[in-house]
């Protein structure tokens, strides 16, 4: 079975800076680490692998310095990371980015599961995963927190889709791609051999002309989005303390408030 | 698209400075600066420089093929599930109807389903002045595939300006596959909307980075201009019964929808408390309460006052308390009209969880802690006298 895990190498902190020339993020500088809901996702494949036999291939897309997530996805047990990298690249929306990844994928050929992280830290917005299915035209399922099992032969798939007050259980033929959430496992940590292996791993760099790239596509310029302002949120920073001698005093201050705006009886 | 000042132009006459309403523009060495951060791209300042051509705005875009004039109307997906409208669609209504008034546009609802015609009269009746149906057994289900399908098939057909979806478990599913069939941009997860008074254009604004970050995201050159839009930011449509609109029943091919996947069933794993991402009312608890028995003091606050209960995450990695309480960055959204935090000190991913409530109450012994700076009302003291306190007077009324 051939798994293929979308990766993305996201800041380890929640500071932030802006390119002033293109109102993109600055990712450099800031200790990056592999964007913590995909390694749920990296960790089910190795499982499905011990499993199923075959092969976990990780693929990012992001700067040269992205690499590094590859390798501590190798450490984790992944067999083999593609990194996609152009400069033509940069800028690029969740449509631009789902487009690239998805010529990436398949350039690299034969694949049964695709598995993205539920959302990134950073860009949040979710759209990744299910614009690569889309671009791919293959089966999508999200929030997936369980698979149930797989038919090898048949060639089909079930999971548990989490919903907002329950979950489904769904059926799907292969290949497929699903995001994943977090309960469906407990990530494993890097072991020694992984670490050893990581050591001398290259990463297999595709640039947008090896995935044959469609110019109107990708990055800032195939990017229908256009990010006009970012800015910090205000927060008011001025403290709203209740007044009062007494516990009761303040708590008969605060529950008065709320009786007149009938957020209580 | 960048902007920049070319030094070399630059005669640093000034003229430009008081052009920016944005206050983006500043000096240095004798030559103007601006901060892209505060510039919306207004072009003004641009204007003012005509005589040097010393700044440039920079656009390499694709531009559309489409005639973005024929694009016309608002539109919001009239989510439901067996039957039941997501609560979030009479909120999209009440913001959509806005928007249409502002672009002197009509406001639309689409539903799809098997046997949903029936609701299209309510959605007129909070708002809607068209309402586009497709009702077929093969979307009993809600399946990306055929839902997809459906939405981008009404899109090319009836050509929408702006696409309003709930950022909710299906919205957040099936609409980035929409964008990608209709290859147009979407925002994701809207807390604030309006509308452009020049360009006309959707300004949509959103938090990421766990709410660190708030960035406004037009989608210039494509159509429709798609959102999907945090619940409980908007204000309900209110329902007039007496409202007239039209409703269009398309019939789609059947080829149109297939779905690759499909339902085996459905396990509903609510707790008997009320869904937290719904609750009008939330009591919270954190490490503040030390042990897992405390939390009964929230509970009974909660019961009270007809709220729900969450937790931060150090409560929940604690033990005290399932993670389907959580709220926070890796937990659940929510914007309640109250929200009562005790015991929990307030750090980035718990304010990016629940920052947006209406009225936020904290309760922590400690006057530092950074929950105030968000609170409408703090309390500062024990939680153990102040939650007993706060129940007795609610009861003594
Ligand atoms: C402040 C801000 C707001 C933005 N808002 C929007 C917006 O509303 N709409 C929009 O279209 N773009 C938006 N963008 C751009 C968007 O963040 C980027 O396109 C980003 O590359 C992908 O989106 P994401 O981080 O939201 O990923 P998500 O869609 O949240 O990621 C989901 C999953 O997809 C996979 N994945 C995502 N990115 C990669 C990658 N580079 N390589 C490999 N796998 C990956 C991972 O498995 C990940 O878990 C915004 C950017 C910023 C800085
Ligand atoms: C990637 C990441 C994601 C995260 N996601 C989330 C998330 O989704 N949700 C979340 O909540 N956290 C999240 N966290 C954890 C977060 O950083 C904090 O650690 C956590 O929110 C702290 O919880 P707390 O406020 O209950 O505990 P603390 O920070 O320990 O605060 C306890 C507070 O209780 C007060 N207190 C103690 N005793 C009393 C008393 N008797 N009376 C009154 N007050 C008292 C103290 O003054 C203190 O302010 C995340 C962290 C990371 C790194
Ligand atoms: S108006 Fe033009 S020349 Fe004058 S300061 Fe501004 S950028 Fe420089
Ligand atoms: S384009 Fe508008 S907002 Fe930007 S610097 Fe010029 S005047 Fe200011």
């Amino acid at each position: 079975m051939n798994i293929v895990v979308s990766i993305k190498q996201v800041p380890g902190t929640t500071k932030v800076a802006i390119n002033p020339a293109t109102n993109t993020l600055i990712r450099a500088g800031v200790e990056a680490i592999i964007n913590p809901f995909d390694m749920y996702a990296i960790e089910e494949a190795i499982r499905l692998r011990e499993k199923f036999g075959g092969k976990v291939t990780c693929i990012t897309m992001g700067p040269p310095q992205a690499e590094e997530a590859l390798k501590s996805a190798i450490a984790m047990g992944a067999d083999e990371g593609i990194l996609v990298s152009d400069r033509a690249f940069a800028g690029s929306d969740t449509l631009a980015t789902s487009y690239t990844l998805a010529m990436g994928i398949k350039k690299l050929g034969q694949f049964d599961i695709i598995l993205t992280g539920k959302q990134a830290m950073d860009g949040d917005t979710a759209q990744v995963g299910p614009g690569i299915a889309q671009w791919l035209d293959i089966p999508f399922i999200a929030w997936v927190k369980k698979i149930e099992d797989v038919k090898k032969d048949a060639k089909t798939i079930r999971v548990e889709r989490m919903m907002d007050d329950g979950y489904e259980v769904l059926e799907g033929p292969l290949p497929i791609l699903l995001s994943v959430v977090k309960e469906i496992n407990e990530p494993r940590t890097e072991s020694l051999r992984g670490k050893m292996k990581a050591k001398s791993f290259k990463a297999t760099v595709y640039s947008a002309k090896d995935i044959e790239a469609d110019p109107d596509f990708i990055g800032l310029r195939g990017s229908p989005t256009i990010v006009n302002r970012v800015f910090v949120p205000v927060r008011s920073g001025k403290k709203e303390l209740v007044e009062g001698a007494t516990v009761e005093e303040k708590v008969s201050k605060v529950v008065a408030s709320l009786r007149e705006s009938k957020l209580v009886n | 698209m960048a902007i920049r000042v070319i030094t070399e132009k630059c005669v640093g006459c000034k003229l430009c400075i008081p052009t920016c309403a944005q206050g983006a523009i500043s000096f240095v060495d004798k030559k103007a600066v601006i901060d892209v951060i505060k510039c919306n791209y207004c072009g003004a300042c641009i204007d003012a420089c005509k005589k040097f051509k010393a700044i440039l705005i920079e656009i390499d875009r694709k531009v559309s093929d489409q005639d973005l004039s024929l694009y016309k109307g608002i539109w919001v997906y009239a989510e439901q599930r067996n039957g039941e409208m997501a609560s979030v669609v009479y909120e999209l209504l009440g913001e959509g109807r806005k928007l249409a008034e502002q672009l002197g546009e009509e406001l639309s609802a689409v539903l799809l389903g098997d046997g949903v015609t029936c609701q299209a009269e309510d959605l007129i009746q909070h708002g809607a002045d068209n309402v586009y149906v497709v009702d077929n057994p093969k979307l009993k289900d809600f399946q990306d595939d055929t839902y997809a399908m459906a939405m981008a098939e009404l899109c090319e057909e009836y050509k929408p300006n702006i696409v309003l979806t709930g950022a909710t478990a299906i919205g957040r599913s099936f609409i980035p596959k929409v964008a990608v069939i209709l290859e147009t941009g979407l925002t994701a997860d809207c807390t604030q909307l309006g509308i452009d008074d020049y360009t006309k254009l959707l300004l949509q604004t959103r938090p990421a980075f766990g709410g660190n970050l708030m960035a406004t995201i037009t989608c210039t050159n494509f159509r429709p201009q798609m959102s999907t839009v945090r619940h409980k930011v908007f204000k309900k449509a209110s329902k007039d019964v007496s409202r007239k609109g039209k409703i269009f029943t398309k019939v789609l091919a059947d080829d149109l929808l297939k779905s690759r996947t499909k339902l085996i069933e459905f396990v509903k794993e609510m707790e008997s408390t009320v869904n937290l991402s719904e609750a009008d009312i939330i009591v919270s608890g954190g490490r503040g309460l030390g042990e897992a028995k405390n939390f009964a003091l929230v509970r009974e606050l909660a019961e009270l006052i007809n709220g729900a209960v969450g937790a931060s995450r150090a409560a929940v990695d604690a033990g005290w308390i399932p993670y389907s309480h959580q709220v926070g960055q890796t937990g659940k959204t929510v914007c309640p009209k109250l929200y009562i935090a005790c015991g929990i000190s307030g750090s980035i991913q718990h304010m990016a969880g629940m920052q947006s409530s209406e009225t936020i109450i904290a309760i922590n012994k400690d006057p530092n802690a950074p929950i105030f700076e968000i609170a409408t009302y703090g309390i500062v003291g024990d939680l153990f006298e102040v939650i007993p306190a706060m129940i007795s007077a609610i009861k003594n009324r």
